[in-house]
This record gives structure tokens, sequence and C-alpha cells, in this order.
């Protein structure tokens, strides 16, 4: 509905976009800060929007107190690993799914969308059971294998395949008239064409991988494979409570990259994700 | 596949265009289908056929009950409430998050300037780490928090939000919503551009206000996304776990113990593994059931231009 509005309309709706915004950027802006804070200082009243002093030794004891490099590489590892195998995959029986005629190929879709109903939760208890039996419990391999073949990876098929099918035939006739074997036109002419809907696959599973919480608390037992999510509740004193400022530099480690790669490539981010085959 | 396969030839090859494309095909979805029947149906089986067991790993006891199990279930004093915890956040959550995203969605669709710099910072919780995200409210809604504190500077006396049960599920649905809502403001964002802006010239010179306009070619041209996103909303609540991990662990009492975490105590802390089978084929039917009936709903609610 874009109407030219006049400039009262404008200075209300700046407003309420401004209030809107506090829920969204200030818990961010929170745990910057307050990692920062000597732990005498988190819970100060009156609350400080900015540190009255500095402590920055918290982002040390992360390291001292957890192997926490370590389990910076095992979920950055785990992620970029389940990002690729999905998007081979799913762009793959997208792909065929959309334009290659072969039997059954409706009713193999079906079977395939069942994924969609069936989240990990559901299957949890025998995907331990599984695991247990290929001695594999402690390993990342179920958080490898789970999501590049469960529900998510489900859900990228069904967005490559929406976008193969608006994609128009055309160029890949040509090709096949030259004789180009299928692998070869996908390889060499659809998925190039694919780009968009690649990246929005991509930030989606990797968020998904990177998020992930039950399957780690699940499947690992012991520190050294534990992953970021993981990780980051285990900043507990003695006594079980929370090392405040401590968790929350773990908790601001964690967050920022992945914010800052998303604010640089905004953009695509957003447009990927909005132009998809999501638009019903 | 609408080419003529070679019809001057006199000997067919045995590896027709169609017979290649059929094999191609079948290679390109195996990793697929394998996959799906190892790591999801395979285990749903399973699941089911566990769920007709008597099973304590603690004690190593793996014993046929038949429906013992779903008898259990519905003799279970805790199921009403962890059945009504999971209603609260489900529709809490579906109706905050859906309703928020479209405002959020209409006032990113006007004519202002700087309109990027809003729709990143609503989206920017989007990437912000699950658990991160969690921890920090969880920090802010502490009695003694960052909430309380700016509430007590207000003259306001804040409740342990965390800690009261009627507070605790609404702070649960609350952080959730603020996480994830920046996706569907996305996603009817794109909605709310592909609607044919002469549509609205017409109506307007028919005298249609705001508002009629929103409601009369707005919504119903948006329906299919609405539809798309409220599914997989409606699946995403379901499947909550980190964020009551973190926030409540399933507490004060069991007021936050929603089906899927109190699946993961019965199965994985309790080692009930029979028991918390049939808790995941009870979570599985809801799902399911959930999302064949906003399908159908589809035909009743959903616009097609054709």
């Amino acid at each position: 509905m874009k109407t030219d509005l006049s400039p009262r309309m404008k200075v209300a709706l700046y407003g309420l976009m401004c209030v809107l915004l506090i829920p969204f950027v200030f818990p961010t802006w929170w745990m910057v800060t307050s990692s920062v804070k000597p732990i005498s200082d988190i819970f100060a009243f009156p609350p400080d929007l900015w540190p009255r002093r500095f402590d920055f030794s918290t982002y040390a004891q992360v390291f001292e107190l957890q192997p926490f490099a370590r389990q910076y590489w095992n979920s950055a590892y785990i992620a970029a690993l389940v990002t690729a195998g999905t998007m081979l995959i799913s762009s793959m029986a997208g792909y065929a799914f959309a334009r290659i005629k072969f039997p059954f190929s409706n009713a193999i879709f079906m079977v395939v969308l069942l994924g969609l109903l069936i989240p990990s939760e559901v299957t949890i208890v025998p995907l331990f059971q599984m695991f247990l039996k290929w001695g594999m419990i402690n390993t990342h391999w179920p958080l490898i294998l789970v999501p590049i073949f469960g529900a998510p990876s489900v859900f990228a098929t069904f967005v490559m395949r929406q976008f193969f099918i608006a994609l128009p035939v055309e160029l890949e006739e040509a090709a096949r008239v030259d004789g180009l074997g299928r692998f070869k036109i996908f390889w060499t002419i659809a998925l190039p064409l694919a780009k968009p809907a690649l990246g929005a696959v991509a930030i989606f599973t990797f968020l998904h991988s990177w998020n992930l919480y039950l399957e780690p608390i699940v499947f690992l037992s012991s520190t050294q494979m534990f992953t970021l999510p993981q990780a980051l509740t285990q900043f507990t004193d003695a006594y079980g409570g929370a090392m405040w400022n401590i968790q929350l530099a773990a908790a601001t480690m964690t967050a920022i990259p992945v914010l800052l790669v998303f604010i640089v490539a905004q953009k695509q981010f957003v447009e990927g994700l909005a132009h998809t085959g999501l638009k019903g | 596949m609408s080419l003529p396969a070679e019809p001057m030839q006199q000997k067919r090859p045995f590896w027709t265009m169609a017979r290649r494309d059929a094999a191609a095909g079948y290679v390109f979805i195996a990793p697929q289908l394998v996959g799906i029947i190892t790591f999801v149906l395979v285990p749903l089986g399973l699941v089911f056929w566990y769920s007709l067991h008597e099973w304590n790993v603690l004690a190593s006891t793996f014993n046929y009950v038949g429906a013992a199990n779903y008898q259990m279930l519905l003799a279970d004093p805790n199921l009403p409430s962890v059945l009504l915890a999971s209603a609260i956040f489900s529709v809490g959550l579906v109706i905050l998050n859906m309703s928020l995203a479209l405002l959020l969605a209409v006032l990113l669709d006007q004519k202002l300037r700087g309109l990027v710099v809003f729709r990143t910072l609503f989206f920017s919780p989007v990437v912000v780490s699950l658990v991160a995200w969690t921890i920090v409210w969880s920090f802010l809604l502490q009695n003694n928090g960052g909430i309380n504190g700016m509430l007590a500077m207000l003259g306001i006396e804040g409740p342990n939000w965390l800690r009261t049960p009627t507070t605790a599920l609404i702070s649960v649905v609350v952080v959730q919503v603020f996480k994830n809502v920046g996706l569907n403001m996305v996603l009817f964002l794109a909605a709310l551009q592909g609607v044919p802006k002469e549509l609205y010239e017409a109506a307007r010179v028919d005298g249609a206000g705001r508002f009629k306009q929103f409601r009369r070619i707005t919504l119903p041209l948006i329906s299919p996304t609405i539809l798309l996103t409220s599914i997989i909303t409606v699946v995403g609540s379901l499947q909550v776990f980190a964020q009551i991990a973190v926030l409540t662990q399933g507490g004060p009492g069991m007021s936050t113990t929603v089906l899927v975490y109190y699946l993961y105590q019965q199965a994985f802390q309790f080692h009930f593994f029979g028991y918390g089978s049939t808790l995941s084929i009870l979570l599985f039917v809801i799902v399911a059931a959930l999302t064949f009936a906003q399908w159908q709903l589809r035909k009743r609610i959903v616009f097609y231009e054709n």
C-alpha cells in the first residue's frame, strides 16, 4: 500500500518502529555490554546501559573454563559440512522432482515430504538407539547425518524443487539437443542458475545446524565434543548458579560473527529467503 | 522429454532418452530417499514398536506390553498440564508471531526512507544463536535483572518472571516471538510487494478506505503465504526445546513443561524409553493432525487467482 504519507504520519511511523525495535535490538546490546562488566556490577541498580567499569578478563575465562576454541571449531565444521551436504543432496533431488520424468516420481516425492511431518524430536529415541548400536554416541556423526537427511533437508528439497519448476526449461532443451547428459546439464546449466535458492537453503541449513540443542545434549557427553549451544549453558559455579558475565562473553563470541556476516550481506540474505519457493 | 526419440532409426537402443532420464532421476533422488528411509521412516517405525514395550534402560528391561503405555498415557496425571502448556505456548506463539510479522511487514512496505535499516534490525535476532539469545533473556528476566531494574526506575515492581507459573510461560513465548518473527516478516513483505498496485488504485477510485483495502485486497492476495508460514510456525512451535531448557527447565512446577520437554525428561532423564516413545507418537500425531487440518483449511480460506 504505497501511498504518499503526510509528514506527521511519517514521524508517527518512525516513532512506532523505533519503539518496536527495542526488544529486537536491546538484548544484543545488553549481552555485549554486560559481558565486559565485573560480576559485582552485573545486577547493579539502576541498570547501566554502558558499563561503569570494564572487566575484559571474562573473555579469557571463557577459554579457561571450557575448551571453547575446540567447541567453536566443532560447531563451525559441523554446520559447514551439513550445509554443503544438504545443498548438494537437496538440489539434486529437487531438480529431479521438478524436471525429470521417472516412474513413481510423485509417489516418492510424497514419501519424502512425509519427512516434514516427522521432526527429529519425534524420532530422537530410536535415533539414539541406532547411533548407540553403530558406536556413534559421543561422536559428531548424528549431528551431521540426521540434518543432512532428515526434516531440514526435506524442506531444502522442497525449496529447490519449487525453484526449478519456475525456471524456464528452454536453456536445458538446447543443451539436450546437443547431447549433454543429465548430470552435465544439472551441474553446468541448472545449478548455476539456482544460486538464489541455494543461498536461501544454505542460510536456513547453517542456522538450523548452528542452533541445534536437543540433539547435542542427547548424543554428546564429553566437553571436548560439545557444540557451542551446549557449551554456553555450562558456565556455572559450584552451586549451579550462572556465571553471568562469563556466560555472556561466550554468548557474545557465539553470536557476533554470524551477526556481522549477516549485516554485511543482509540484502542477499533477506531477499534470498523471501524470493524462494516460499511465496506459496 | 517431449523430444521424439529418434524415430528414423530401425533398431532402438536399449538406453533410449526416456530410460536414461529415468535412471538419472533415480540416481539424483537416491541419496535423499535412502536418507529419509534410514533416518526418518525406519526410526518412525521403531518408535512405534518401542512404544509397545516397557523399556527401562537402567533396569535393562524390554518387555512387550501391547497398549499398556498408551493406557498409561491416558491415565498420566501430568498429561493435561503438559498438553495445556503446549497448547498455550503454540497458540500464543502463532498468534503473536503472525500478527506482529504482518504489522512489521506492512510498516516496512510504506514509502519511507531508511527502511532497509529497520528491516535489518528487526531480522537480526533470527541470525543470533538461539541459546545465546535465550541466555540474554534469561539474564534480563531474572528477579533482579535488567527488565525489573528498568521497571523499578518507573516505580513498578515487576514479577519474578521465570519463577511465577503464568509469567514463565508468557516469557518463553515472548522470547521466542522476538527471536523468529523476522523470518515471517520477510516472507510477508515479499508477498505484500507482489500485490499489483493497480488493484489499490481501482479500490481507491471506488472509495474504499485503507482498512477496507487491506481486508479485501491485501489479505486475500497474501493468504497463500499466510497459510504456508502458519504451518511452518505451528510445526516449529511444537518443537520448542532449547528455550524451555535454558529459561525454566520446565518449571516452576510443570507450568512450562511442553510435550517435547516432557518427552526428553521421560526418555533421557528418567530413562523410560518405552513411555518416551509413546509420547513421541503423540507428538507425531499432533503435528500430522495440525498440518492436515491447516492444509484442508486452505480450500476454504485461501484465495487463488485462478
